[in-house]
């Protein structure tokens, strides 16, 4: 009994002293800034900044070798956090993104080319004569981009089309990444007027597919006052773009498409933006066409 | 010799009792055919002919470039009234040649017997394979001629030749070896000859009897060829299956039958190579199995390429019944299609269509972790654990569980009691392998 108390208690101290001693001989110096750093980032491991994880961009920072703006989902706020704890200038803040579905091609507005039966999975269907609706351009609606969303920002509306939450969106890019039909962009949060349709097809081909398909007939790019907005591309393979250096969100567009293909989406929290005009600074600002009621 | 198989694998019901005992009648030839510049694994084809141009039976119509490929050559005479994207049975819109019969039945110049077939070299007779547009006819579309190219440093010793014919439905290649045994055999002896290979191996599972013994007595004669009857089993008629039940040699993970010292060709395949190598024909009809509980004539049909299914399903009596699906290829590997108006292409074995009663819509439930997907699985992966990962978009982790030694056979689908599609998990996984190959391809090729 004796002996296996003094032999444990000796065993004890030598363990002890040889990680004493190996503790002081072959520390690491980590720098404690990458801790703080990943303490500020979002922490959802994302991947938009490019870096293996928060962690991956935070010893990146501290490196040199990642700009202090590469957060996307942390917006001006994380960035700001950052420069403090780098002590370097934050620059100049960029207008926070969030991702916008260029389809409206829903459950009612699409013709289907066949029923699909399956695995729930957008690229799986676009195996199959490019989508389970006729046009295949459009948003094949089963959801991918819901569940790779690494904030739960995006969820299925009634119509079996992507409903994007301007308050959980981070702009991070994951969704368009992942769409097989990339009909997601990633747009600046102020811009309201998009076009909801990215079929290339010649006028009659798309309305054919879907009703508020864009036919092409470049109203919207005489109606412009910005020149902001232009049927771009060759015939059977154009579509209405929107300029959004230029666009001013004045909405004259949307009430000149003849097929709806132009919408002015407003964010699901506007409650108490809808108050306000469409966009007070623009010099066009809202027409009171009553779209947006 | 014994009967022999392999290992995994599910028992399927045949349902070629409709078909088996019918013979190959020609299909009325289409006033329009639809020939797709892609009907073979590899480059598509760029036509070679123009919107106006009058084109002959057998003439060759599109061609591609590089070596794994196969020219496409016009399947009546007449005149091509468009080039236009339609729907492939192979799940997509590709370009067509639309050709209008003139039902003059003109042969191309470039179409005539062989003098003496016999004093041909390897040589000539891959290039006779290549320019005919042969291409494996069981369903795969592998260029023939790539299969028979000398591999540097490995040499096969067995040609096999596929007339296992393991999906359900279909009996073209049963029928084809019970009425045409001796075009087989001259195929083989020509596929032979230029693989400079000594032993040829005819592979028919035993719910072919009649087949098995048709082709025993007539190779008795043959040296160095002979038959192998096989189980009934499923996926039998997948190459490394063959090869395993065969001479039991493995294929490597990633190798190709030349690595076992094989090769495999279908029987179809085989006879349109004597023909190509004899009288000059190219690839421009081949035998097609319609069946399935929605039609009301089964049957098996010589059919020209670019004929569509609507047409022969008309011939054939129409649905019975409200028709459901419409697969093109047999139950367990073929693809369902939209429309019938779909050409019948170089891979077309079969055509089933199906009552709205036996084609089930099954829901997916929880994984109950049986292992019965493993126990199916031929090519001994873990499709459960592939799906999960598949799941979670883990696709680095599916790479490394072999996802991409997949055959898509359905074996492991068949088997689920939970009924998880399996297959598209696995599909959606080799899909997003290629993807990342290719991007770090592209990756590496910048750096």
């Amino acid at each position: 009994m004796i002996y296996a108390i003094i032999c444990l208690a000796a065993l004890g101290a030598i363990f002890g002293i040889v990680l004493g001693i190996a503790d002081k001989k072959f520390k690491v110096e980590a720098d404690p800034r990458i801790e703080e750093i990943v303490n500020v980032l979002p922490g959802a491991n994302c991947g938009s900044c490019g870096f293996p994880g928060c962690s991956g961009y935070a010893e990146a920072i501290v490196a040199g070798n990642a700009p202090l703006n590469a957060c996307t989902p942390g917006k001006d706020e994380v960035r700001q956090k950052i420069a403090a704890i780098m002590g370097e200038e934050a620059g100049e803040a960029q207008e926070a993104k969030v991702a916008q579905l260029m389809c409206n091609g829903g459950k009612d507005r699409a013709v289907l080319q066949y029923e699909y039966e399956g695995v729930d999975d957008c690229h799986v269907a676009a195996t199959m004569f490019k989508s389970p609706k006729a046009c295949g351009y459009g948003c094949i609606g089963l959801g991918s981009c819901v569940k790779v969303c690494p904030f739960g920002a995006i969820k299925m509306g009634a119509d079996q089309l992507p409903e994007v939450d301007y308050n959980l969106c981070t702009g991070c890019g994951v969704c368009v990444e992942h769409c097989p039909q990339h009909v997601l962009k990633l747009v600046g949060v102020s811009k309201l007027v998009h076009v909801r349709c990215s079929n290339k097809e010649k006028g009659k081909d798309a309305k054919a597919v879907c009703e508020v398909a864009c036919i092409k007939c470049k109203l919207c790019e005489k109606n412009c006052p910005e020149g902001a907005i232009a049927v771009v591309g060759d015939a059977g393979n154009s579509i209405a773009v929107i300029d959004y250096d230029k666009c001013t969100s004045c909405g004259i567009c949307v009430t000149k498409c003849p097929t709806n293909a132009l919408e002015i989406i407003l964010p699901i929290n506007a409650a108490q933006k809808m108050e306000q005009p469409v966009n007070p600074n623009a010099p066009h600002a809202c027409q009171k066409c009553g779209l947006c009621q | 010799m014994s009967i022999r198989t392999f290992k995994g694998g599910v028992h399927l019901a045949g349902y070629k009792e409709g078909t088996q005992g019918l013979p190959i009648v020609e299909a009325k030839v289409p006033g329009i055919v639809y020939l797709p510049v892609s009907q073979h694994l590899g480059a598509p084809c760029e036509p070679i002919v123009q919107v106006g141009d009058e084109v002959k039976k057998g003439q060759k119509i599109a061609e591609g470039k590089g070596f794994v490929t196969a020219p496409i050559h016009a399947s009546v005479s007449g005149k091509v009234i468009a080039i236009e994207k339609r729907p492939h049975p192979g799940g997509n819109f590709v370009n067509c040649i639309v050709i209008e019969n003139d039902f003059k039945e003109e042969w191309a110049d470039t179409v005539k017997p062989h003098p003496n077939p016999e004093e041909l070299s390897p040589d000539d007779i891959r290039k006779i394979i290549f320019e005919a547009g042969i291409v494996g006819m069981g369903g795969a579309t592998f260029p023939s001629h790539v299969k028979l190219a000398p591999v540097e440093g490995k040499k096969a010793d067995y040609i096999i030749l596929n007339g296992v014919e393991c999906e359900p439905y279909i009996t073209a290649d049963h029928r084809l070896m019970l009425e045409k045994p001796e075009r087989i055999i001259a195929g083989l002896k020509y596929i032979l000859k230029s693989t400079a290979c000594k032993k040829g191996i005819i592979a028919i599972e035993e719910n072919k009897p009649d087949a098995i013994a048709l082709f025993k007595k007539l190779v008795v004669k043959e040296k160095g060829i002979r038959v192998q009857a096989l189980r009934e089993k499923y996926p039998q008629g997948s190459e490394k299956q063959l090869i395993y039940a065969c001479t039991k040699r493995e294929v490597p993970v990633g190798g190709l039958p030349i690595d076992a010292g094989v090769i495999v060709h279908n029987v179809g395949t085989a006879a349109a190579i004597a023909d190509a190598v004899e009288l000059g024909i190219p690839l421009i009809q081949r035998v097609l199995t319609l069946s399935g509980d929605g039609i009301q004539k089964p049957a098996n049909y010589l059919v020209r390429l670019g004929t569509l299914f609507s047409a022969l399903i008309e011939e054939s009596g129409g649905y019975q019944g409200e028709p459901e699906k419409i697969i093109a290829g047999g139950l367990m590997m073929g693809k369902t299609v939209f429309t019938a108006d779909v050409p019948v292409i170089k891979g077309s074995s079969g055509i089933v269509v199906l009552k709205k009663k036996t084609a089930s819509k099954a829901r997916e439930y929880n994984c109950v972790r049986c292992a019965k997907c493993i126990d199916a699985c031929p090519l001994f992966l873990e499709p459960t654990t592939i799906a999960k990962l598949v799941k979670r978009n883990l696709f680095k982790e599916a790479e490394q569980m072999n996802a991409f030694s997949c055959i898509e056979c359905g074996s492991c689908q068949y088997s689920c009691p939970a009924r998880i599609p399996l297959v598209q998990y696995l599909r959606r996984a080799k899909q997003e392998i290629v993807a990342m190959k290719a991007k770090a391809k592209s990756d590496g090729g910048k750096k």
